[in-house]
């Protein structure tokens, strides 16, 4: 192993140089795992999460991980994160689809247990009939499990947001787990060329003297703590402080925003703001997008874009303000429901003009030019003129 | 102790359980079920039902902990999880049934953190927490061979939920999901134990308090060097078997047969090792003949 110099989140993420690689997006994953200087990492295998897991592996049997190992299931490594996570150490792990659901019990704990774990999604189809290929379905099962939830365009995303991921959780006032999120095959297994930060240089260690809440690791005053006790005494005091509990998680998820302001630039990435037409998107559907709104420009329609890299806390404010000024709203997304349309449409003003769609699942691609179609036809119907 | 002792300034403002527990309390002591009633217990008095005995196997263990101030309790849903919350270790319930997975992970994690200094886990559940739906994440947690200790207290049912059968349940009973008998034989846990790599394994009941002390110190100190340990106390039910407090009592004192222990060769040089060097190492007072 060389020598490593530890370095502060800050100067990794708006400072370091950059280095070029030609990486697919588990490999970028693992980079970052690697630089993120991890403790603990518990893995169960996955189609298409495999990848990370066997990379981070190869981490620890190198030295960069100090705890690693395959579990029995997606539902105990869910767990076992947990009480790695509560010991207070700095964890990773990674999963997808059925993985994802199998393990939602767990899900919902770690927010409450104000956990700063970061678990890399990797999303494809769930259900029957049986399906392996990418989907964005899973973040709509997430949503609400007081996670914060990124949701990555590319490997280079994949890299980035997973740094960002630790230097916003690890602030004291935040401590919620992170969700990278990914659609399966087109990021995991795409290859580009991903700018990183040396090698040689890795986050400082994690010291949960910074959580908000205790370590369970008997060094602090043994006070009567469990944190999930308040459910079970039967009284007013007791009810009051599960739902304070559950308030102070959200308002946490809300605080985050100035970090993800710091650290990511924001939640959005806009073009065109002023234009007539906004296609709103996340994940690989922003990169169609991107294309598709150059179509669209030549095709001489006034379109923009925004890419919501946050999912959660979701930049409610942002894209209402945005939706103001525009005519027509489109959201493509590769899943059946529209979850992110349903988002939109929930904090848009007159949300008759956000259309759902074009929406893809079961494995389709999204070229550029069905979203192109779709906004053509759109604007005949609702009369947009350039 | 660094980790309980009062901020100067703050002696008369702490409640007085506080105060006991840094006074008279077990942190950095040598104590056990014979010093019982001399010191403040890390257990508080609790809601359960009058006479239950597995309230007392959980006061017994806590009261038997070689280390009590680098000591963390997992539990799951269960009756005992409105005692936890009144003990004075850093505890908490996992998702019901994965308490053996929580434990891998907090083991694991603690080595990690204090590569010089140890911490003891134990996994706490009911029987139907580790035979039915725990059943994998107990055995995998074995095969892995984690060092932590696995406490089942087994009072024959799920009682919290309002008396159901469990697979720990004997072939017969009629319960709230058995209206008809129970369909299968009762599982033998303790021999799953040592087949899934347990080093040691042991059957005890509250009736026998300092042997029961005995054994969860045994469990204790071999997890922490040479494999994985289980316990299991046979305790009884009192409320969804429709029993008297002491006709609970006289139930679980019919399981004093069933008491047995089971080491690897490993395990057995292991503790006889420590055992030799501070006889009261283990025993903590455990004396023949004693009820």
């Amino acid at each position: 192993m060389t020598e490593r110099k530890a370095v502060s989140p800050e100067y990794m993420i708006l400072e370091a140089p950059r280095e070029k690689r030609f990486l697919i997006g588990n490999e970028a994953l693992a980079a970052a795992v690697k630089r993120a200087n991890v403790d603990v990492v518990v893995v169960y295998p996955i189609t298409p999460q495999s990848e990370v897991s066997h990379l981070c592996g190869d981490l620890w049997a190198a030295g960069f991980i100090k705890e690693y190992y395959r579990g029995e299931d997606e539902l105990h490594v869910m767990v076992s994160m947990m009480g790695a996570a509560a010991a207070g150490v700095r964890t990773f792990t990674a999963t997808s689809g059925p993985g994802t659901v199998r393990a939602m019990e767990p899900f919902t704990c770690w927010a409450g247990y104000r956990l700063p774990i970061v678990c890399g999604f990797m999303g494809r189809g769930i259900g029957t009939p049986a399906n392996i290929q990418p989907d964005s379905i899973e973040i709509y099962y997430l949503l609400e499990t007081g996670m914060i939830i990124f949701h990555v365009e590319s490997p280079q995303d994949f890299f980035d947001m997973t740094l960002q991921a630790y230097a916003i959780t690890e602030q004291p006032e935040i401590h919620l787990p992170v969700a990278v999120f990914s659609d399966g095959f087109f990021v995991t297994h795409g290859r580009e060329v991903v700018t990183v930060t040396p090698e040689d240089e890795y986050l400082h260690p994690y010291d949960s003297r910074f959580s908000p809440v205790p370590a369970m690791d008997m060094e602090t005053v043994p006070i009567k703590m469990a944190r999930d006790c308040l459910v079970i005494k039967n009284n007013f005091i007791s009810y009051n402080a599960n739902a304070s509990w559950q308030q102070e998680v959200r308002a946490a998820q809300y605080r985050a925003r100035k970090h993800i302001d710091r650290f990511m630039g924001g939640p959005l990435e806009v073009i065109n703001p002023d234009a007539e037409i906004l296609i709103m998107a996340s994940g690989t559907a922003a990169a169609q997008a991107r294309v598709a709104m150059e179509l669209a420009r030549e095709a001489g329609l006034d379109v923009g874009m925004v890419k919501i890299k946050v999912i959660r806390p979701f930049p409610a404010q942002e894209i209402a303000q945005l939706a103001e000024s525009a005519r027509l709203v489109i959201v493509p997304e590769f899943n059946y429901v529209g979850w992110l349309a349903r988002e939109i449409k929930a904090v848009v003003n007159n949300n008759a003009k956000v259309f759902s769609g074009p929406s893809v699942f079961a494995g389709m691609t999204l070229p550029p030019e069905v979203i192109l179609a779709e906004l053509q036809n759109l604007v005949k119907l609702s009369g947009v003129r350039r | 102790m660094d980790t309980v002792k009062i901020a100067p300034g703050f002696e008369e403002i702490m409640p007085k359980e506080y105060q006991d527990l840094v006074n008279d309390g077990p942190y950095g002591r040598d104590l056990g079920v014979k010093d019982l009633g001399t010191f403040k217990e890390l257990i508080e008095e609790h809601p359960l039902c009058a006479g239950c005995s597995l309230t007392l196997s959980f006061r017994l263990v806590i009261a038997s902990l070689p280390t009590p101030e680098d000591t963390l309790i997992v539990t799951c849903a269960g009756c005992f999880g409105v005692i936890h919350p009144q003990i004075s270790l850093h505890c908490t319930i996992a998702p019901f049934g994965t308490h053996n997975a929580f434990a891998s992970g907090l083991k694991r994690a603690l080595k990690v953190k204090f590569p010089n200094k140890n911490k003891d886990v134990i996994s706490m559940a009911g029987d139907g927490g580790f035979s039915d739906i725990g059943l994998a994440p107990t055995l995998h947690s074995w095969f892995r061979r984690e060092n932590f200790t696995s406490i089942m207290l087994d009072n024959e049912c799920y009682a919290n939920t309002g008396g159901q059968d469990s697979g720990m349940t004997p072939e017969g009973i009629a319960l709230n999901m058995s209206p008809k008998g129970k369909q299968f034989p009762k599982i033998q846990f303790a021999e799953i134990a040592k087949q899934a790599g347990c080093a040691y394994v042991a059957t005890v009941t509250p009736t026998k308090p300092r042997l029961l002390g005995k054994m969860a110190r045994r469990a204790i100190l071999i997890a922490r060097e040479v494999g994985p340990t289980f316990i299991r106390v046979a305790t009884a039910c009192s409320t969804n078997y429709k029993l008297s407090a002491f006709e609970g009592y006289q139930k679980a004192k019919s399981f004093e047969p069933e008491i047995g222990e089971y080491f690897t060769e490993e395990a057995e040089l292991y503790i006889k090792e420590i055992e030799k060097k501070s006889p009261k190492a283990s025993s903590k007072g455990e004396e023949e003949n004693e009820d």
